[in-house]
């Protein structure tokens, strides 16, 4: 097992957002997190990668094993969870390639691995780019600073790409992204999958689902998951809405 | 009037005691500050006539003046009777080893890759010099000397090349200039003296740094840096590692002078203690720093990087007097925990087409307060004039201030000047995304400062860069919860 969330609770400000999370991912695996608006997808993978501002007050996560709650965020990604931002934060004045450098050197370090110098680093870089088709150009700039949405979104694919997690959670991908942007986002996370590696793709739309194919869909309301299938459950409920899925939830509670 | 002026003037106003001056042979005059002792410090220097004279010019002036206290910042009235003007050499207790040695002061060296043997000069312990400073200080001076560039302590400059001291001492700064330019020119122990001839350009950076005998000037330095027609020199000051020094207050006073095409680049790194996390001890570092880019075309560059001291308080500046010579100043200045700093630039201009850019990066974090303050100054003649200033503050935390004092004077309706500032605020969420990616918060936080500031690291020499890169790192270390 790579990742085991268990009766997982947590508040924010004394507000209950999870009640209750059970998930399991086994390596290799896609599963796709869908659900309505205000439902705690968010909270789901800000968690995850460690946001301080949540309160657990139940449950536990493991990842491999080990205790995730008990981990830094930089130690988390140390051991290969990796989160793509919903908004991808912008930080002026930092060139993109050399955050990348420190990112990738720092996640190298805590699993034992040397230093890529100069010349390796650049090395991985174009062989990675061209995953996402990402241009030069933008890892000259300052990170994220003055970028796309689509340039955004397909930076972080890359920075993915670049850590080489075992578990990438991808946290409304989709959203923004014209259809174009959306399959070089999906192809470059299929070219990222391997039996090893596993994927949380967070989403409203079923529309990532149709590039990124899911091996299982789970449905989150109201900080539970209230139904999970395959990949037919996702079409489901593009078909019908979230409706008489949540009026079946109103009824069991 | 203050008891203290009351007890200068009283000191200053007694018979000279003739006694005093057999005492010559004595390391250390006593405590305080009288004509006596202004005598006796350039007496003991075997001082010529001309520069007796100054300095005691510049004491009864002193006497007159008030000390100021119009920075952005609070400090108390100072003893001026407390302070020993003279000591040869600093009398600082030798150490036996470094294990005597504030532990807290080696983790600090150490994180700044600091050899060992360096560690022990700086920490001031006993030590044979296992690299030969001594060869590497004479090779040095030999190449210079070569191409007829003088590079030498302050005392030495006015024992051998005195015409050139008295030409241009006080030239930029006046003995008068201010209340602790005109201490400094009264009591100033020893500094630095560069001339550069005509035609030649130094084909090193200078820095005090190679001058490990001289090095312990102390409080009251001196800097006189001369560039002759065509001539370039950069100069570095100060040495980057932390020094603890326990002398209250530093009012230093640099002077440069550009002749014609001439250029000169100043860069400082400060690291002087600030003081603890009240805000206990630490230095006043209350400097003068002027320079005339005098020729056409000449220039006169700062460059700064402030983390030390409780207070500093200082503004580099530039009079372009030359037609089409140019001013620069670039300013990082770090405040955290109780530190403050008031420091900023004054660009002068004076001739035809001058041009001048300020750059001027604030950081403050934990209680720190960090004002910029600066005139450009756009006088009648100054036909063209250009200016283009950039301030922008960072802060870290909730606790910290930035302020901002631009003043702009102009003469001359041809004149363009700019002004842009920004305030920006080091996010939790910039750090959480450097933390999600692997990065920890410390390096986070330092990558983000240092991307703010890349505009004025780019100016520094470049091992200077890396330094004050890592001084960055370690000075604002524990900002961030």
């Amino acid at each position: 097992m790579l990742l085991e969330i268990k009766d997982l609770h947590a508040n924010i400000e004394g507000k209950e957002i999870l009640r209750g999370i059970n998930l399991t991912v086994n390596p290799g695996e896609i599963h796709a997190i869908m659900g309505p608006n205000g439902s705690g997808k968010s909270t789901l993978a800000a968690i995850l990668a460690g946001r301080k501002e949540y309160e657990i007050t139940q449950g536990e996560i493991l990842f491999e094993g080990k205790d995730l709650l008990d981990l830094e965020p930089e130690e988390r990604a140390g051991e290969g969870l990796f989160l793509a931002f919903q908004y991808p934060i912008e930080i002026p004045g930092v060139n993109t390639q050399i955050f990348l450098r420190a990112a990738v050197n720092a996640v190298r370090k805590y699993r034992g691995q040397e230093d890529l110098d100069a010349m390796q680093f650049l090395k991985l870089v174009k062989e990675k780019t061209k995953i996402v088709e990402l241009s030069d150009q933008l890892l000259k700039r300052s990170v994220n600073e003055g970028f796309s949405g689509g340039e955004k979104k397909r930076a972080e694919i890359f920075q993915m790409a670049m850590l080489d997690p075992k578990l990438s959670i991808l946290d409304e991908t989709d959203s923004g992204l014209d259809i174009d942007a959306l399959k070089i986002v999906a192809n470059g996370v299929n070219a990222l999958k391997s039996p090893e590696k596993s994927t949380v793709v967070i989403t409203h739309y079923q529309r990532l689902l149709d590039y990124i194919v899911p091996d299982f869909v789970h449905v989150l309301y109201q900080g539970r998951i209230i139904q999970s299938g395959g990949k037919e459950l996702a079409l489901e409920l593009e078909r019908a809405g979230y409706d008489p899925i949540k009026a079946q939830f109103a009824e069991a509670v | 009037m203050s008891t203290e002026t009351q007890t200068i003037e009283a000191l200053a106003t007694q018979e000279y005691s003739a006694g005093f001056v057999t005492d010559i042979e004595s390391e250390t005059l006593p405590r305080g500050l009288s004509e006596e002792i202004v005598r006796t410090i350039s007496a003991k220097k075997d001082e010529p006539q001309w520069l007796l004279e100054w300095r005691l010019k510049a004491y009864r002036h002193w006497l007159t003046m008030e000390e100021p206290h119009w920075l952005n910042a609070h400090y108390p009235h100072l003893n001026y009777q407390d302070i020993i003007y003279y000591s040869a050499p600093k009398p600082k207790e030798k150490l036996a080893s470094l294990d005597e040695v504030d532990p807290k002061l080696l983790e600090t060296y150490n994180k700044l890759g600091i050899s060992i043997d360096e560690q022990k000069i700086l920490a001031n312990v006993a030590v044979d010099l296992v690299f030969d400073s001594v060869s590497v200080t004479t090779t040095f001076k030999a190449k210079l000397n070569e191409m007829g560039i003088i590079f030498c302590s302050f005392s030495e400059a006015v024992r051998e090349h005195g015409d050139l001291v008295k030409q241009y001492l006080g030239s930029v700064v006046p003995y008068s200039d201010n209340y602790f330019a005109t201490l400094n020119s009264a009591v100033f122990s020893d500094g630095s003296f560069v001339y550069i001839p005509k035609g030649v350009r130094c084909p090193m950076e200078l820095s005090t740094y190679f001058r490990i005998n001289t090095q312990d000037s102390g409080q009251f330095e001196r800097t006189l840096i001369i560039a002759d027609d065509d001539a370039y020199v950069s100069y570095l000051e100060g040495c980057t590692a932390p020094k603890f020094d326990t002398n209250q207050l530093h009012a230093a006073v640099v002077e440069l002078v550009a002749l014609e095409r001439a250029q000169i680049k100043y860069s400082t790194v400060q690291n002087w203690y600030p003081g603890d996390k009240e805000g206990v001890g630490g230095i006043y570092n209350f400097v003068t720093k002027r320079g005339a880019a005098r020729g056409e075309s000449s220039k006169i560059s700062w460059t700064q990087v402030e983390t030390g001291s409780a207070i500093t308080w200082k503004y580099p500046s530039v009079l372009m007097i030359g037609d089409n010579s140019i001013g620069e100043f670039y300013s990082v200045a770090v405040t955290n925990n109780a530190q403050k700093a008031d420091t900023g630039t004054k660009m002068i201009h004076l001739g035809k087409n001058t041009r001048s850019t300020i750059v001027s990066k604030g950081i403050s974090a934990g209680q720190g307060h960090n004002s910029y303050r600066g005139l450009v100054k756009v006088m009648k003649g100054a036909e063209n004039a250009r200016n283009f200033s950039q301030c922008d503050s960072l802060l870290i935390g909730n606790r910290c201030g930035a302020h901002t004092f631009p003043y702009i004077e102009v003469r001359n309706p041809s004149a363009k000047v700019e002004h842009e500032a920004s305030t920006s605020k080091v996010g939790e969420d910039q750090i959480f995304y450097c933390n999600a990616r692997g990065i920890g918060t410390e390096d986070a936080v330092s990558m983000i400062v240092n991307g703010f500031c890349k505009e004025v690291f780019r100016e520094l020499p470049m091992e200077f860069a890396v330094e004050a890169q890592k001084l960055l790192g370690i000075s604002l270390e524990g900002s961030v919860g």
